[in-house]
């Protein structure tokens, strides 16, 4: 168990309060709080992430990115602070936090697909036993989803049988079935091949392009650069900096960032 | 050679003894796996339920939970199993004591192939919206049973031997149709032979069989 001292003390006002984006927020992060043993992985975070709004999180491993991104669907649960989707309280457990994670779509870094299921049943599951819906419907709407993200061909298939940059717009599809409000990436292209990385950026940039709202983390600068709309900075567990891919790109106010950019950029 | 077999009801003996095999089987699977979902339940109570009947079930003999169905719940506690007649009043119990004592093991086997089961799966599952119930049901179980197909296969084939404590409570299977044979007839070596081959017969091709579908039925990460 993380050890529970409920402090918010310390640290609070490191990184600017979330912008808003016009107050029509989906996800807002307050004073978030959460420990692993010593380790305090993250220190009185706000965030506010608004309808439509691509956020793309960098920083150095280590930092506490992941753990954010998992605290919005309460895969992590957090010591202390608040956490509300679309103006409720994420719901601690059982029913209302399974119908809560419905309207949150996930994709994992290592993709997650049900080994025992086919390509087309990962997308069809939790439609069928979460939303209800009828087989013939959730079929459809899984066929048009793996078309959209370029692997309708490869429906019958178990995910074994597929490349990673496959599996990975799988998973993207079996997330978008469920008509998710808000997408959460946890570096969804860390363990693909090269060559495979873009397959899956390109799916992602055409949701950002669709008005999907969408938190990211990630190491893929470019996609920082193309499709984000804010870039927030995290580093030893603190949000240090958020603004837009532009300004934080071209001139990083925190000399965190910039340590963090020079080391990435110059090769 | 064989006539001292004359007057004996070799294949009913045998048919009884499949019968408690297939019954209990059936019933310890279900049993075991439930067992297995409580010990991997968010609930503490379930947790510590079943942690506790696997301990105490599984460290006692198997003779005593018999002789205990028939003398315990039977004799002084008058269960008698919704039968009238001994024979069946004593298979019924026979099969609970079966049951009881290998769902221990089938939970055991559940619960290893569970650990088999990355927590990937589990949150991909959660984070769609399955509540625990439909995790257990839908991702894991499907996943685990498909890994402990062999562990499982041992676990039938002891129970498949075990029947034959059930002798012990006067169950008409073969093990109590050898010690009346024994005592009757002058072949001591022969019937012992004809019943080990007789349970081979039994446990081989199960074994065979099972371990073929465990390769089968392999989920492929």
């Amino acid at each position: 168990m993380p050890v529970r001292d409920g402090g918010s003390g310390g640290g609070h006002g490191d990184g600017r309060h979330g912008d808003g984006d016009g107050g029509d927020a989906l996800v807002v992060l307050r004073d978030v709080d959460k420990h692993f043993g010593a380790l305090h992985v993250l220190r009185s975070i706000n965030l506010t992430v608004g309808r439509g709004e691509v956020v793309v999180v960098i920083g150095p491993s280590g930092g506490g990115k992941s753990t954010l991104c998992r605290a919005i669907n309460r895969l992590e649960t957090i010591d202390s602070g608040e956490i509300f989707i679309d103006g409720r309280p994420l719901p601690a457990e059982g029913r209302e936090l399974a119908a809560l994670r419905a309207d949150v779509g996930m994709v994992f870094q290592s993709f997650n697909l049900f080994a025992h299921k086919t390509v087309l049943e990962n997308v069809t599951l939790g439609q069928v036993k979460v939303r209800k819906k009828d087989k013939k419907t959730a079929d459809g709407r899984a066929r048009q989803l793996l078309d959209r993200v370029g692997v309708a061909s490869q429906a019958d298939k178990y995910p074994a049988q597929l490349s990673g940059g496959q599996q990975q717009r799988v998973a993207i599809a079996r997330a978008l079935a469920m008509d998710p409000k808000v997408m959460l990436f946890d570096e969804p292209t860390s363990a693909l091949d090269p060559e495979m990385i873009n397959e899956v950026l390109e799916v992602m940039q055409q949701l950002a392009r669709d008005g999907m709202t969408m938190v990211v983390v990630t190491h893929e600068m470019g996609f920082a650069r193309s499709a984000a709309n804010r870039v927030v900075f995290m580093a030893d567990g603190r949000i240090v900096e958020q603004t837009t891919p532009d300004q934080f790109f071209s001139n990083p106010s925190s000399d965190r960032a910039k340590d963090f950019l020079s080391k990435i950029l110059h090769h | 050679m064989f006539d001292f077999l004359e007057g004996y009801d070799l294949l009913g003996a045998f048919w009884v003894t499949v019968q408690l095999t297939v019954i209990s089987a059936i019933g310890s699977l279900i049993w075991g796996t439930l067992l297995a979902a409580m010990r991997v339940s968010p609930v503490p109570l379930m947790r510590g339920f079943g942690t506790a009947y696997v301990n105490v079930v599984r460290n006692i003999p198997l003779t005593v939970i018999i002789v205990f169905t028939s003398l315990g719940l039977f004799q002084t506690l008058g269960v008698s199993m919704g039968a009238k007649d001994f024979t069946t009043i004593n298979f019924r119990l026979a099969v609970l004591g079966l049951i009881a004592y290998t769902a221990a093991f089938v939970c055991e086997a559940v619960r290893s192939g569970i650990n088999t089961v990355p927590v990937g799966q589990v949150e991909a599952a959660r984070a769609i919206g399955l509540d625990f119930p439909q995790v257990l049901r839908l991702i894991v179980l499907p996943q685990a049973f498909r890994s402990v197909v062999g562990p499982l296969a041992n676990v039938l084939i002891a129970l498949t031997k075990n029947t034959t404590v059930a002798a012990a409570i006067g169950v008409g299977e073969a093990a109590l149709l050898m010690r009346e044979m024994i005592e009757n007839e002058a072949q001591l070596i022969l019937i012992s032979v004809i019943f080990a081959v007789g349970f081979i017969c039994l446990t081989l091709p199960t074994g065979l069989l099972l371990g073929r579908l465990s390769k089968k039925v392999a989920v492929k990460r």
